[in-house]
């Protein structure tokens, strides 16, 4: 459907969607810290949105398309665009937070699933191979290539283990607005799909459900869940194309160091 | 946030309305007006009603649809 042409971005635009990018990263570090059994989405949801204020931006989320919250807290069969509540964590469940700020008119968009507390050995290893394969799919983001390139990555990787490749939602451009062209989808064929230039900003996203690849939508008109109540997980790099080897916008760097601290 | 990309569905031909428009019924039981895409307009691709077509449509409006395939 999304036939529009992408646009490339200049070296001062990919700067300050970087910038932005980093305070996602950060942001996320900072709900890291936090994050034990006992605690409700909605909590995180306040300390997202008063820390991206405190650093001079904009939490994006906040009222696009009508959202109500600043982050989006996907927990365990919840896919993605999960609505904060005051539903407690429990042990064992896995949280999926995506943040996107605006600053200085660019946006940033990232982000990483959690384990609280321990989980078990199936559901550690959705959430090592799904974000294993964020990094292939970044491996294919080069000028030449094609988004076909990237969704073929995501795909063979995941279901080679034997996951379910979420359809119905994609990655996408990321520039003034959040969501642009070109559509980065997670599933694709090789050699197909729009041209990846160098100066192209896109958001990749991979979203791996531990079982079926079908979803549905909730009836709050927001949260996407496996349509076989499995758990699923979803890492999301905002990352600029460039000839050789595409440079990473956000960062997971933060995150890890606080999840290693609490591990 | 992820985006919704546009979602494929098949379905048949129910009446001929006027400007390559057609009333089309999905297989789960919708009936939406959809458009003949370009590029069957640009090959002369005929449709007619009992065919059975594949109709794109976008999450955020389901009422209307592009049909960008006729099967066999």
């Amino acid at each position: 459907m999304s036939t529009k042409k992408p646009v490339v971005k200049t070296d001062d635009e990919v700067e300050l969607i970087r910038q932005s990018s980093l305070l996602v990263g950060k942001t996320l570090a900072e709900l890291a810290t936090r994050i034990r059994p006992g605690v409700t989405t909605l909590e995180l949801d306040r300390v997202a949105e008063e820390f991206i204020r405190d650093h001079g931006a904009y939490p994006g989320f906040l009222g696009y398309n009508k959202y109500p919250n600043s982050i989006c807290a996907s927990v365990n069969s919840a896919v993605v665009h999960g609505v904060p509540n005051d539903r407690l964590l429990q042990e064992g469940d896995i949280l999926s937070l995506d943040i996107g700020v605006i600053k200085a008119e660019y946006w940033g968009d990232s982000a990483y699933t959690f384990a609280v507390g321990e989980v078990s050995p199936e559901v550690r290893q959705l959430l090592k191979i799904t974000k294993e394969s964020l990094y292939l799919a970044i491996e294919q983001a080069i000028a030449g290539n094609r988004t076909g390139d990237i969704g073929f990555a995501v795909q063979s990787y995941a279901e080679s283990n034997g996951y379910g490749v979420v359809r119905d939602l994609v990655g996408h451009g990321v520039g003034r607005n959040l969501h642009e062209a070109p559509e980065v989808p997670n599933f694709g064929k090789r050699g197909q799909g729009t041209l990846l230039q160098d100066g192209l900003v896109i958001a990749i996203e991979p979203m791996i459900n531990m079982g079926t690849r079908n979803v549905k939508q909730l009836k709050d008109g927001w949260t996407i869940v496996t349509a076989d109540a499995k758990p699923s997980a979803h890492f999301e790099h905002t990352i600029v194309v460039r000839k050789q080897k595409a440079e990473v916008l956000s960062s997971f760097e933060l995150i890890e160091k606080a999840e290693g601290q609490l591990a | 946030m992820a985006k919704q990309t546009s979602i494929e569905l098949d379905g048949t031909i129910i009446e001929a309305l006027s400007n390559a428009m057609f009333r089309v019924e999905l297989e789960n039981g919708h009936i939406i007006t959809a458009h003949i895409s370009g590029k069957m307009r640009m090959h002369y691709i005929r449709i007619l009603p009992g065919d059975r077509v594949k109709v794109e449509m976008s999450p955020y409006d389901l009422t209307k649809g592009r049909i960008s395939f006729r099967y066999k």
